[in-house]
Protein backbone atom coordinates (compact mmCIF):
# COMPACT_ATOMS: atom_id res chain seq x y z
CA UNK A 1 0.00 0.00 0.00
CA UNK A 2 1.32 3.49 -0.83
CA UNK A 3 1.84 5.67 2.18
CA UNK A 4 -0.45 8.54 3.07
CA UNK A 5 -1.03 11.21 5.67
CA UNK A 6 -3.40 10.56 8.51
CA UNK A 7 -5.65 12.93 10.40
CA UNK A 8 -8.09 12.17 13.20
CA UNK A 9 -11.11 14.46 13.55
CA UNK A 10 -13.75 14.69 16.26
CA UNK A 11 -16.37 17.04 14.81
CA UNK A 12 -18.34 16.80 11.55
CA UNK A 13 -17.21 20.33 10.67
CA UNK A 14 -13.53 19.40 10.96
CA UNK A 15 -14.23 16.30 8.87
CA UNK A 16 -15.83 18.35 6.10
CA UNK A 17 -13.12 21.05 6.20
CA UNK A 18 -10.35 18.45 5.90
CA UNK A 19 -11.89 17.06 2.71
CA UNK A 20 -12.85 20.35 1.12
CA UNK A 21 -9.34 21.78 1.49
CA UNK A 22 -7.56 18.76 -0.02
CA UNK A 23 -8.74 17.17 -3.27
CA UNK A 24 -6.71 14.04 -2.60
CA UNK A 25 -8.02 13.43 0.89
CA UNK A 26 -10.64 10.83 1.69
CA UNK A 27 -12.62 9.85 4.79
CA UNK A 28 -12.09 6.50 6.39
CA UNK A 29 -14.51 4.81 8.80
CA UNK A 30 -14.54 1.00 9.18
CA UNK A 31 -12.09 0.70 6.30
CA UNK A 32 -13.34 -2.75 5.33
CA UNK A 33 -13.70 -1.74 1.68
CA UNK A 34 -11.33 1.24 1.43
CA UNK A 35 -8.23 -0.53 2.83
CA UNK A 36 -8.83 -3.40 0.43
CA UNK A 37 -9.15 -0.99 -2.52
CA UNK A 38 -5.95 0.77 -1.44
CA UNK A 39 -4.05 -2.51 -1.21
CA UNK A 40 -5.14 -3.29 -4.77
CA UNK A 41 -4.16 0.17 -6.01
CA UNK A 42 -7.73 0.93 -7.11
CA UNK A 43 -7.77 4.11 -5.05
CA UNK A 44 -4.69 5.98 -3.84
CA UNK A 45 -5.66 8.81 -1.48
CA UNK A 46 -2.79 11.04 -0.28
CA UNK A 47 -4.51 11.63 3.01
CA UNK A 48 -6.99 9.69 5.13
CA UNK A 49 -9.27 11.53 7.52
CA UNK A 50 -10.38 9.18 10.29
CA UNK A 51 -14.05 9.88 11.12
CA UNK A 52 -14.63 6.95 13.50
CA UNK A 53 -14.43 9.28 16.51
CA UNK A 54 -17.26 11.54 15.35
CA UNK A 55 -20.21 11.58 17.79
CA UNK A 56 -22.50 9.92 15.23
CA UNK A 57 -23.08 6.48 16.73
CA UNK A 58 -26.44 6.95 18.38
CA UNK A 59 -29.51 4.85 17.53
CA UNK A 60 -32.57 6.68 18.84
CA UNK A 61 -36.31 7.00 18.50
CA UNK A 62 -37.98 10.41 18.64
CA UNK A 63 -41.69 11.22 18.37
CA UNK A 64 -42.20 10.42 14.70
CA UNK A 65 -38.93 9.08 13.40
CA UNK A 66 -36.10 6.73 14.05
CA UNK A 67 -32.52 7.87 13.59
CA UNK A 68 -29.37 5.81 13.16
CA UNK A 69 -26.02 7.60 13.36
CA UNK A 70 -23.75 7.18 10.35
CA UNK A 71 -20.92 5.82 12.51
CA UNK A 72 -23.07 3.14 14.18
CA UNK A 73 -21.56 -0.28 13.53
CA UNK A 74 -23.45 -2.71 11.31
CA UNK A 75 -23.42 -5.32 14.09
CA UNK A 76 -24.69 -2.83 16.70
CA UNK A 77 -27.59 -1.82 14.44
CA UNK A 78 -28.44 -5.44 13.59
CA UNK A 79 -28.49 -6.45 17.28
CA UNK A 80 -30.20 -3.28 18.56
CA UNK A 81 -33.44 -4.19 20.34
CA UNK A 82 -35.35 -1.19 19.04
CA UNK A 83 -34.26 -1.91 15.46
CA UNK A 84 -35.27 -5.57 15.82
CA UNK A 85 -38.67 -4.52 17.16
CA UNK A 86 -39.45 -1.54 14.90
CA UNK A 87 -37.56 -2.39 11.71
CA UNK A 88 -36.91 -6.16 11.72
CA UNK A 89 -36.28 -6.12 7.95
CA UNK A 90 -33.24 -3.88 8.46
CA UNK A 91 -31.81 -6.25 11.07
CA UNK A 92 -32.34 -9.26 8.79
CA UNK A 93 -30.64 -7.57 5.84
CA UNK A 94 -27.67 -6.48 7.93
CA UNK A 95 -27.15 -10.00 9.25
CA UNK A 96 -27.24 -11.37 5.71
CA UNK A 97 -24.25 -9.22 4.78
CA UNK A 98 -20.53 -9.96 5.25
CA UNK A 99 -19.28 -11.76 8.38
CA UNK A 100 -19.54 -10.83 12.05
CA UNK A 101 -15.93 -9.57 12.03
CA UNK A 102 -16.69 -7.21 9.14
CA UNK A 103 -20.03 -6.13 10.64
CA UNK A 104 -18.11 -5.25 13.82
CA UNK A 105 -15.97 -2.84 11.78
CA UNK A 106 -18.25 -1.50 9.05
CA UNK A 107 -20.41 1.56 9.75
CA UNK A 108 -23.84 2.47 8.37
CA UNK A 109 -22.39 5.38 6.36
CA UNK A 110 -19.52 3.23 5.10
CA UNK A 111 -21.90 0.48 4.04
CA UNK A 112 -23.71 3.01 1.84
CA UNK A 113 -20.43 4.29 0.40
CA UNK A 114 -18.91 0.90 -0.41
CA UNK A 115 -17.88 0.38 -4.01
CA UNK A 116 -19.00 -2.34 -6.38
CA UNK A 117 -17.26 -5.74 -6.20
CA UNK A 118 -17.13 -6.00 -10.03
CA UNK A 119 -13.86 -7.85 -10.75
CA UNK A 120 -13.04 -5.45 -13.60
CA UNK A 121 -13.27 -2.53 -11.17
CA UNK A 122 -10.96 -4.33 -8.76
CA UNK A 123 -8.31 -5.35 -11.28
CA UNK A 124 -6.27 -2.32 -12.33
CA UNK A 125 -5.03 -4.15 -15.44
CA UNK A 126 -8.57 -4.35 -16.79
CA UNK A 127 -10.68 -1.68 -18.47
CA UNK A 128 -13.32 -0.12 -16.21
CA UNK A 129 -15.20 3.13 -16.78
CA UNK A 130 -15.97 3.40 -13.09
CA UNK A 131 -12.31 3.28 -12.03
CA UNK A 132 -10.85 4.95 -15.12
CA UNK A 133 -13.48 6.84 -17.12
CA UNK A 134 -13.14 6.23 -20.85
CA UNK A 135 -11.23 2.94 -20.56
CA UNK A 136 -14.29 0.84 -21.44
CA UNK A 137 -16.38 -1.72 -19.58
CA UNK A 138 -14.66 -5.08 -19.31
CA UNK A 139 -17.75 -6.76 -17.94
CA UNK A 140 -20.12 -5.82 -20.78
CA UNK A 141 -18.85 -8.65 -22.98
CA UNK A 142 -16.71 -10.31 -20.32
CA UNK A 143 -17.35 -12.41 -17.25
CA UNK A 144 -20.57 -10.82 -16.03
CA UNK A 145 -22.25 -13.45 -13.90
CA UNK A 146 -22.65 -11.12 -10.89
CA UNK A 147 -23.80 -8.13 -12.92
CA UNK A 148 -26.86 -5.93 -13.39
CA UNK A 149 -30.08 -6.79 -15.16
CA UNK A 150 -31.81 -3.44 -14.47
CA UNK A 151 -30.84 0.13 -15.32
CA UNK A 152 -27.34 -0.59 -16.67
CA UNK A 153 -25.72 1.37 -19.49
CA UNK A 154 -23.14 0.40 -22.09
CA UNK A 155 -20.64 2.24 -19.89
CA UNK A 156 -21.17 0.09 -16.78
CA UNK A 157 -23.14 -2.98 -15.73
CA UNK A 158 -21.85 -3.20 -12.14
CA UNK A 159 -24.16 -3.74 -9.16
CA UNK A 160 -24.22 -2.15 -5.72
CA UNK A 161 -23.21 -4.91 -3.31
CA UNK A 162 -24.99 -3.84 -0.09
CA UNK A 163 -27.75 -5.79 1.66
CA UNK A 164 -28.42 -3.06 4.24
CA UNK A 165 -29.17 -0.55 1.48
CA UNK A 166 -31.81 -2.86 -0.04
CA UNK A 167 -33.67 -2.80 3.29
CA UNK A 168 -33.25 0.97 3.64
CA UNK A 169 -34.62 1.74 0.17
CA UNK A 170 -37.50 -0.65 0.83
CA UNK A 171 -38.29 1.09 4.12
CA UNK A 172 -38.28 4.60 2.57
CA UNK A 173 -35.29 5.80 4.59
CA UNK A 174 -33.87 9.31 4.35
CA UNK A 175 -30.15 10.12 4.32
CA UNK A 176 -29.02 13.13 6.37
CA UNK A 177 -25.84 14.78 5.11
CA UNK A 178 -23.82 17.81 6.12
CA UNK A 179 -21.44 19.64 3.84
CA UNK A 180 -19.85 22.96 2.93
CA UNK A 181 -23.32 24.34 2.12
CA UNK A 182 -24.96 23.02 5.29
CA UNK A 183 -27.30 20.15 6.00
CA UNK A 184 -29.69 18.45 3.59
CA UNK A 185 -31.85 15.35 3.42
CA UNK A 186 -31.82 12.91 0.50
CA UNK A 187 -34.54 10.27 0.01
CA UNK A 188 -32.75 6.91 0.02
CA UNK A 189 -34.19 6.14 -3.41
CA UNK A 190 -32.24 9.13 -4.79
CA UNK A 191 -28.99 8.53 -2.89
CA UNK A 192 -27.42 5.94 -5.20
CA UNK A 193 -27.60 6.53 -8.93
CA UNK A 194 -27.68 4.56 -12.16
CA UNK A 195 -24.43 4.50 -14.16
CA UNK A 196 -25.63 6.30 -17.31
CA UNK A 197 -22.71 8.21 -18.83
CA UNK A 198 -21.00 8.75 -15.46
CA UNK A 199 -20.39 5.33 -13.90
CA UNK A 200 -17.58 6.82 -11.78
CA UNK A 201 -20.28 8.47 -9.68
CA UNK A 202 -21.92 5.95 -7.37
CA UNK A 203 -24.22 8.41 -5.62
CA UNK A 204 -25.58 11.95 -5.60
CA UNK A 205 -23.33 13.34 -2.85
CA UNK A 206 -21.39 16.49 -3.63
CA UNK A 207 -17.69 16.70 -2.79
CA UNK A 208 -17.36 17.35 0.94
CA UNK A 209 -20.81 16.07 1.92
CA UNK A 210 -20.68 13.76 4.92
CA UNK A 211 -23.42 11.31 5.83
CA UNK A 212 -24.38 11.97 9.46
CA UNK A 213 -27.46 9.76 9.89
CA UNK A 214 -30.12 7.62 8.31
CA UNK A 215 -33.73 8.28 9.30
CA UNK A 216 -36.65 5.91 9.10
CA UNK A 217 -40.32 6.94 9.22
CA UNK A 218 -42.85 5.24 11.51
CA UNK A 219 -44.02 2.04 9.88
CA UNK A 220 -46.37 -0.88 10.42
CA UNK A 221 -43.95 -3.48 9.03
CA UNK A 222 -43.12 -5.41 12.20
CA UNK A 223 -44.15 -8.97 11.45
CA UNK A 224 -44.59 -9.88 7.79
CA UNK A 225 -41.07 -9.16 6.66
CA UNK A 226 -38.43 -11.26 4.95
CA UNK A 227 -34.99 -10.82 3.42
CA UNK A 228 -34.11 -13.62 1.03
CA UNK A 229 -30.56 -13.64 -0.24
CA UNK A 230 -29.48 -16.11 -2.93
CA UNK A 231 -25.72 -16.62 -3.13
CA UNK A 232 -23.08 -19.13 -4.13
CA UNK A 233 -22.65 -20.40 -0.57
CA UNK A 234 -25.08 -20.27 2.30
CA UNK A 235 -23.27 -17.48 4.16
CA UNK A 236 -20.57 -14.85 3.66
CA UNK A 237 -20.97 -14.18 -0.06
CA UNK A 238 -22.37 -11.33 -2.10
CA UNK A 239 -25.90 -11.67 -3.41
CA UNK A 240 -26.60 -13.06 -6.85
CA UNK A 241 -30.12 -11.82 -6.20
CA UNK A 242 -31.74 -10.69 -2.96
CA UNK A 243 -35.29 -9.63 -2.20
CA UNK A 244 -36.58 -7.54 0.71
CA UNK A 245 -40.27 -7.76 1.57
CA UNK A 246 -42.28 -5.75 4.11
CA UNK A 247 -46.04 -6.21 4.26
CA UNK A 248 -48.74 -4.84 6.53
CA UNK A 249 -51.48 -7.50 6.66
CA UNK A 250 -55.03 -6.40 7.56
CA UNK A 251 -57.92 -8.90 7.63
CA UNK A 252 -56.13 -11.38 5.39
CA UNK A 253 -55.25 -8.74 2.77
CA UNK A 254 -52.01 -6.98 1.97
CA UNK A 255 -52.79 -3.48 3.14
CA UNK A 256 -49.35 -2.02 2.42
CA UNK A 257 -46.51 -3.65 0.51
CA UNK A 258 -42.84 -2.71 0.13
CA UNK A 259 -40.50 -4.64 -2.17
CA UNK A 260 -36.82 -4.15 -2.87
CA UNK A 261 -34.16 -6.08 -4.73
CA UNK A 262 -30.37 -6.36 -4.48
CA UNK A 263 -27.67 -7.73 -6.77
CA UNK A 264 -29.55 -6.57 -9.85
CA UNK A 265 -28.66 -2.90 -10.42
CA UNK A 266 -26.15 -0.10 -9.86
CA UNK A 267 -28.37 0.96 -6.94
CA UNK A 268 -30.65 -0.85 -4.49
CA UNK A 269 -33.72 -1.53 -6.60
CA UNK A 270 -37.26 -0.74 -5.59
CA UNK A 271 -40.19 -2.65 -7.18
CA UNK A 272 -43.02 -0.10 -7.05
CA UNK A 273 -45.15 -1.56 -9.86
CA UNK A 274 -45.24 -4.93 -8.15
CA UNK A 275 -46.03 -3.23 -4.81
CA UNK A 276 -49.01 -1.42 -6.35
CA UNK A 277 -50.25 -4.60 -7.96
CA UNK A 278 -50.12 -6.52 -4.66
CA UNK A 279 -51.68 -3.82 -2.49
CA UNK A 280 -55.19 -4.73 -1.36
CA UNK A 281 -54.99 -8.32 -2.58
CA UNK A 282 -55.03 -11.54 -0.57
CA UNK A 283 -51.69 -13.36 -0.63
CA UNK A 284 -51.48 -16.34 -2.97
CA UNK A 285 -48.78 -17.84 -5.16
CA UNK A 286 -50.49 -16.96 -8.49
CA UNK A 287 -50.78 -13.33 -7.33
CA UNK A 288 -47.11 -13.32 -6.29
CA UNK A 289 -46.14 -14.82 -9.65
CA UNK A 290 -48.00 -12.06 -11.47
CA UNK A 291 -46.30 -9.40 -9.32
CA UNK A 292 -42.89 -10.93 -10.03
CA UNK A 293 -43.62 -10.77 -13.75
CA UNK A 294 -44.39 -7.05 -13.42
CA UNK A 295 -41.23 -6.53 -11.37
CA UNK A 296 -39.07 -8.07 -14.06
CA UNK A 297 -40.30 -5.81 -16.85
CA UNK A 298 -37.34 -4.17 -18.57
CA UNK A 299 -34.82 -6.67 -17.18
CA UNK A 300 -31.95 -7.49 -19.52
CA UNK A 301 -29.25 -10.17 -19.30
CA UNK A 302 -25.68 -9.79 -20.55
CA UNK A 303 -24.77 -13.44 -21.11
CA UNK A 304 -23.34 -15.01 -17.98
CA UNK A 305 -26.02 -13.36 -15.83
CA UNK A 306 -29.02 -14.45 -17.92
CA UNK A 307 -29.89 -16.89 -15.14
CA UNK A 308 -30.93 -13.87 -13.03
CA UNK A 309 -33.90 -13.33 -15.36
CA UNK A 310 -35.35 -16.55 -13.98
CA UNK A 311 -33.80 -16.49 -10.51
CA UNK A 312 -35.10 -12.93 -9.96
CA UNK A 313 -38.85 -13.65 -10.22
CA UNK A 314 -38.47 -16.97 -8.40
CA UNK A 315 -36.75 -15.21 -5.50
CA UNK A 316 -39.50 -12.56 -5.38
CA UNK A 317 -42.20 -15.25 -5.18
CA UNK A 318 -40.32 -17.24 -2.53
CA UNK A 319 -39.68 -14.14 -0.40
CA UNK A 320 -43.36 -13.13 -0.59
CA UNK A 321 -44.44 -16.63 0.44
CA UNK A 322 -42.04 -16.55 3.42
CA UNK A 323 -43.12 -13.05 4.49
CA UNK A 324 -46.82 -13.85 4.41
CA UNK A 325 -46.47 -17.29 6.03
CA UNK A 326 -46.11 -15.69 9.49
CA UNK A 327 -49.65 -14.80 10.47
CA UNK B 1 17.70 -5.52 -33.14
CA UNK B 2 16.12 -3.80 -36.12
CA UNK B 3 12.89 -5.58 -35.28
CA UNK B 4 12.94 -4.16 -31.78
CA UNK B 5 13.56 -0.66 -33.07
CA UNK B 6 10.52 -0.85 -35.34
CA UNK B 7 8.47 -2.11 -32.42
CA UNK B 8 9.50 0.80 -30.27
CA UNK B 9 8.78 3.31 -33.00
CA UNK B 10 5.30 1.91 -33.42
CA UNK B 11 4.62 1.73 -29.72
CA UNK B 12 6.54 4.47 -27.97
CA UNK B 13 6.76 3.28 -24.44
CA UNK B 14 7.84 6.21 -22.35
CA UNK B 15 7.76 4.39 -19.03
CA UNK B 16 10.08 1.67 -20.25
CA UNK B 17 12.48 4.12 -21.83
CA UNK B 18 12.64 6.16 -18.66
CA UNK B 19 13.31 3.00 -16.74
CA UNK B 20 16.18 2.04 -19.03
CA UNK B 21 17.64 5.55 -18.77
CA UNK B 22 17.34 5.56 -15.01
CA UNK B 23 18.77 2.12 -14.52
CA UNK B 24 21.77 2.94 -16.77
CA UNK B 25 22.33 6.05 -14.68
CA UNK B 26 22.14 4.02 -11.48
CA UNK B 27 24.65 1.51 -12.83
CA UNK B 28 26.98 4.37 -13.74
CA UNK B 29 26.59 5.87 -10.29
CA UNK B 30 27.31 2.58 -8.57
CA UNK B 31 30.58 2.25 -10.53
CA UNK B 32 31.64 5.89 -10.13
CA UNK B 33 34.06 7.08 -7.44
CA UNK B 34 32.42 8.97 -4.54
CA UNK B 35 33.68 12.42 -5.60
CA UNK B 36 32.09 12.01 -8.99
CA UNK B 37 28.87 10.86 -7.40
CA UNK B 38 28.43 14.14 -5.59
CA UNK B 39 28.86 16.04 -8.83
CA UNK B 40 26.38 13.81 -10.59
CA UNK B 41 23.65 14.17 -7.98
CA UNK B 42 20.59 12.97 -9.88
CA UNK B 43 18.23 15.16 -7.84
CA UNK B 44 16.38 12.45 -6.02
CA UNK B 45 17.03 11.12 -2.55
CA UNK B 46 18.73 7.79 -2.17
CA UNK B 47 16.08 6.69 0.30
CA UNK B 48 12.41 7.50 -0.16
CA UNK B 49 11.38 10.03 2.47
CA UNK B 50 9.28 8.42 5.19
CA UNK B 51 6.00 10.10 5.83
CA UNK B 52 5.65 11.11 9.44
CA UNK B 53 5.19 8.20 11.73
CA UNK B 54 2.30 8.64 14.12
CA UNK B 55 2.46 7.97 17.85
CA UNK B 56 0.22 5.09 18.91
CA UNK B 57 -0.83 4.20 22.43
CA UNK B 58 -2.30 0.75 22.44
CA UNK B 59 -2.81 -2.09 24.91
CA UNK B 60 -1.96 -5.51 23.52
CA UNK B 61 -2.70 -8.61 25.58
CA UNK B 62 -2.81 -6.54 28.76
CA UNK B 63 0.44 -4.67 28.14
CA UNK B 64 0.30 -0.93 27.40
CA UNK B 65 2.62 0.10 24.63
CA UNK B 66 3.79 3.42 23.27
CA UNK B 67 4.57 2.84 19.61
CA UNK B 68 5.24 4.77 16.45
CA UNK B 69 3.77 3.61 13.16
CA UNK B 70 3.44 4.70 9.55
CA UNK B 71 -0.23 5.33 8.75
CA UNK B 72 -0.25 2.54 6.14
CA UNK B 73 0.68 -0.21 8.59
CA UNK B 74 -2.21 -2.56 9.28
CA UNK B 75 -2.86 -3.88 12.76
CA UNK B 76 -1.92 -7.32 11.42
CA UNK B 77 1.48 -6.14 10.18
CA UNK B 78 2.09 -4.23 13.40
CA UNK B 79 1.48 -7.39 15.43
CA UNK B 80 3.52 -9.70 13.22
CA UNK B 81 6.33 -7.53 11.88
CA UNK B 82 6.96 -5.02 14.66
CA UNK B 83 5.91 -6.88 17.80
CA UNK B 84 6.75 -10.47 16.74
CA UNK B 85 3.28 -11.65 17.72
CA UNK B 86 3.10 -14.11 14.85
CA UNK B 87 0.24 -16.16 16.25
CA UNK B 88 -2.16 -13.98 14.27
CA UNK B 89 -1.95 -15.24 10.70
CA UNK B 90 -1.95 -13.48 7.35
CA UNK B 91 -4.14 -15.54 5.05
CA UNK B 92 -5.64 -13.56 2.19
CA UNK B 93 -4.79 -10.07 3.53
CA UNK B 94 -8.06 -8.87 1.92
CA UNK B 95 -10.70 -9.59 4.54
CA UNK B 96 -11.97 -12.77 2.96
CA UNK B 97 -10.56 -15.58 5.12
CA UNK B 98 -10.67 -14.58 8.82
CA UNK B 99 -7.19 -15.96 9.65
CA UNK B 100 -6.20 -12.54 11.05
CA UNK B 101 -9.14 -12.28 13.49
CA UNK B 102 -8.30 -10.51 16.78
CA UNK B 103 -10.40 -8.83 19.45
CA UNK B 104 -10.39 -5.04 19.69
CA UNK B 105 -12.17 -3.65 22.76
CA UNK B 106 -13.83 -7.05 23.11
CA UNK B 107 -15.15 -7.26 19.55
CA UNK B 108 -13.74 -9.61 16.93
CA UNK B 109 -12.38 -7.76 13.88
CA UNK B 110 -10.12 -8.42 10.91
CA UNK B 111 -6.67 -7.06 11.66
CA UNK B 112 -5.68 -7.09 7.97
CA UNK B 113 -8.28 -4.42 7.16
CA UNK B 114 -7.62 -2.33 10.29
CA UNK B 115 -5.07 0.45 10.26
CA UNK B 116 -2.87 0.29 13.36
CA UNK B 117 -2.94 4.06 13.73
CA UNK B 118 -6.73 3.97 14.06
CA UNK B 119 -6.52 1.74 17.16
CA UNK B 120 -5.36 4.60 19.41
CA UNK B 121 -6.31 3.94 23.03
CA UNK B 122 -7.82 0.53 22.25
CA UNK B 123 -7.32 -2.87 23.85
CA UNK B 124 -6.26 -5.65 21.51
CA UNK B 125 -6.29 -9.35 22.35
CA UNK B 126 -4.51 -11.83 20.09
CA UNK B 127 -4.20 -15.60 20.29
CA UNK B 128 -1.07 -15.09 22.44
CA UNK B 129 -3.32 -13.36 24.98
CA UNK B 130 -5.88 -16.11 25.46
CA UNK B 131 -3.81 -19.13 26.51
CA UNK B 132 -0.35 -20.66 26.76
CA UNK B 133 0.85 -24.20 25.96
CA UNK B 134 0.78 -24.98 29.70
CA UNK B 135 -2.49 -23.24 30.35
CA UNK B 136 -4.76 -23.63 27.34
CA UNK B 137 -7.90 -21.59 26.93
CA UNK B 138 -10.98 -23.88 27.04
CA UNK B 139 -11.55 -23.15 23.34
CA UNK B 140 -8.01 -24.21 22.47
CA UNK B 141 -8.40 -27.40 24.53
CA UNK B 142 -11.71 -28.16 22.78
CA UNK B 143 -10.13 -27.67 19.33
CA UNK B 144 -7.48 -30.24 20.26
CA UNK B 145 -10.01 -32.66 21.73
CA UNK B 146 -12.28 -32.50 18.67
CA UNK B 147 -9.50 -32.35 16.09
CA UNK B 148 -10.71 -28.93 14.94
CA UNK B 149 -7.82 -28.42 12.55
CA UNK B 150 -5.43 -30.11 10.17
CA UNK B 151 -2.74 -27.74 8.92
CA UNK B 152 -3.52 -25.27 11.71
CA UNK B 153 -3.05 -22.08 9.73
CA UNK B 154 -6.60 -20.80 10.19
CA UNK B 155 -6.78 -22.02 13.81
CA UNK B 156 -5.76 -18.84 15.70
CA UNK B 157 -8.45 -16.94 13.80
CA UNK B 158 -10.97 -19.74 14.35
CA UNK B 159 -10.26 -19.79 18.10
CA UNK B 160 -10.56 -16.00 18.42
CA UNK B 161 -13.79 -16.07 16.44
CA UNK B 162 -15.14 -19.05 18.38
CA UNK B 163 -14.60 -17.30 21.72
CA UNK B 164 -16.33 -14.16 20.42
CA UNK B 165 -19.15 -16.24 18.96
CA UNK B 166 -20.02 -17.57 22.43
CA UNK B 167 -19.58 -14.18 24.14
CA UNK B 168 -21.91 -12.57 21.59
CA UNK B 169 -24.56 -15.20 22.28
CA UNK B 170 -24.38 -16.59 18.75
CA UNK B 171 -23.62 -20.20 19.60
CA UNK B 172 -27.02 -21.49 20.65
CA UNK B 173 -27.30 -24.11 17.91
CA UNK B 174 -25.02 -25.75 15.35
CA UNK B 175 -26.72 -23.69 12.61
CA UNK B 176 -26.10 -20.52 14.59
CA UNK B 177 -22.43 -21.44 15.05
CA UNK B 178 -22.03 -22.20 11.32
CA UNK B 179 -23.61 -18.86 10.37
CA UNK B 180 -21.57 -16.79 12.83
CA UNK B 181 -18.32 -18.63 12.05
CA UNK B 182 -18.77 -18.16 8.29
CA UNK B 183 -16.14 -15.43 8.21
CA UNK B 184 -13.43 -17.97 9.07
CA UNK B 185 -12.46 -20.15 6.15
CA UNK B 186 -10.72 -23.52 6.70
CA UNK B 187 -9.27 -24.91 3.51
CA UNK B 188 -8.60 -28.28 5.17
CA UNK B 189 -12.33 -28.48 5.78
CA UNK B 190 -12.27 -29.12 9.53
CA UNK B 191 -15.65 -27.39 9.86
CA UNK B 192 -17.67 -30.22 11.49
CA UNK B 193 -15.05 -30.56 14.23
CA UNK B 194 -14.77 -26.81 14.73
CA UNK B 195 -18.54 -26.66 15.25
CA UNK B 196 -18.28 -29.53 17.77
CA UNK B 197 -15.52 -27.77 19.68
CA UNK B 198 -17.43 -24.50 19.95
CA UNK B 199 -20.70 -26.26 20.85
CA UNK B 200 -18.92 -28.12 23.65
CA UNK B 201 -17.36 -25.00 25.13
CA UNK B 202 -20.73 -23.28 24.93
CA UNK B 203 -22.38 -26.24 26.68
CA UNK B 204 -19.68 -26.16 29.36
CA UNK B 205 -21.21 -22.85 30.38
CA UNK B 206 -17.96 -21.25 31.59
CA UNK B 207 -17.80 -17.51 31.13
CA UNK B 208 -15.07 -16.85 28.58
Amino acid sequence: MINFDYLRVTTPKAAVDAIVTNRNAQWIAGGTNLIDLMKKGVVEPQKLVDITNLPLKEIKKTSNKFSIGAMALNSDVADNELVQKEYPLLSLALKAGASQQLRNMATVGGNMMQRTRCPYFYNIDMPCNKRQPGSGCGALKGFNRMHAIFGASDKCIAVHPSDMCVALVTLDATVVVTGPKGERRIPFQDFHRLPGELPQKDNTLERGELITAVELPDQPFKKNVHYLKIRDRSSYAFALVSVAVAIDMQNGKMNQVRLGMGGVAHKPWRLKEAENFLTGKAPSEPVFREAAKLAMRGAKGYGHNNFKLKLGPNTIVEALIKATATS
Amino acid sequence: MSHQKTHEENHPDKGRRDFIKQSSLLTALALAPPALMKAADPGWEAEAPRLLEQPLNIEINGISRKLSVEPRVTLLDLLREQLALTGTKKGCDHGQCGACTVHVDGKRVLSCLSLAVMQEGKKVTTIEGVGTPDNLHPMQAAFIKHDGFQCGYCTPGQVMSGIACIREGHADSDDDIREYMSGNICRCGAYPNIVKAIAEVKKGGKSL
